[in-house]
């Protein structure tokens, strides 16, 4: 079952620079196991080590975000195109933040 | 209005790194700070790859609408990223607003830097009638400050 897993430039490091991997597995947990054989440590960048999605990548079966599909448990089938993005977020400290409220 | 940018405070001697902007992009991520202030503001600005000039703005939609996080939505990123892929485009410059502190990158801006290539560029609105505008790099954790070169396009073309 091959899977097409495009992959973002700060993970490249692990898959020797290419865009794209293939994959497989059933879940999207069975699938990401089935990569860190190949591309050691991508593993570590996705999941937590308490072993949930990790909070700064995004992952997407085809058109959905993961989380919206059962995140690791998502269903995965052959011809899957899984997509992973750098999530983007960020901000000032919180509290910088509560100081110029307590000073409004 | 004045604007206050600051050079390189890189005192290592890396490779020169600059900025180089159109006034008009300037403008529109100023203006897009402005609208959004209180809470803050993101964005992207697209260029063709390799080329290390931003020139397409896309102004995002700050997910956690709040005056201390920002957040892409994850939707609407996955649409926006696909877009720059069939345009042989990349993110050149991410943007956000700081709009009670100073622009430099938190450590919650710095845990989150994930697109090695790209300028990160703050804008600060805390004070009504000037903004501050500074770029930096953020790879592996380590934030280097350099230049802003803003050209005016009705010029240098």
């Amino acid at each position: 079952m091959a899977i097409e897993v495009r992959v973002p430039t700060i993970l490249r490091s692990y898959t020797g620079g290419a865009k794209t991997v293939e994959g497989a597995g059933e879940t999207l947990s069975a699938l990401i196991d089935d990569l860190d054989t190949k591309h050691n440590g991508l593993k570590g960048r996705l999941i937590t080590t308490e072993g949930g999605l990790h909070r700064f990548v995004n992952i997407y079966v085809n058109d959905e975000d993961v989380r919206f599909l059962g995140a690791l448990d998502a269903k995965l089938s052959d011809g899957d195109s899984i997509t992973i993005l750098p999530a983007v977020a960020g901000g000032a400290l919180g509290f910088a933040a509560a100081a110029a409220l307590l000073g409004r | 209005m004045s604007r206050a940018t600051r050079g390189s405070l890189n005192s290592h001697g890396n490779v020169n790194s600059v900025l180089t902007i159109d006034s008009a992009i300037v403008d529109a991520i100023v203006a897009h700070a402005r609208r959004d202030h209180p809470d803050e503001a993101c964005g992207v600005i697209a260029g063709p790859i390799g080329s290390d000039l931003p020139t397409r703005l896309i102004p995002m939609d700050n997910a956690a609408r709040s005056m201390t996080f920002y957040e892409f939505d994850s939707m609407e990123q996955l649409r926006v990223w696909r877009e720059m892929d069939d345009n042989d485009e990349e993110p050149v410059v991410i943007y956000h607003s700081h709009t009670a502190t100073e622009a430099y990158p938190s450590r919650t801006d710095i845990s989150f830097a994930g697109e090695p290539g790209a300028h990160y560029v703050l804008v600060s609105t805390r004070e009504s009638d000037s903004e501050e505008i500074r770029s930096f790099r953020i790879v592996d954790g380590v934030v280097t400050e350099e230049e802003i070169n803003i050209v005016d396009a009705t010029v240098d073309a």
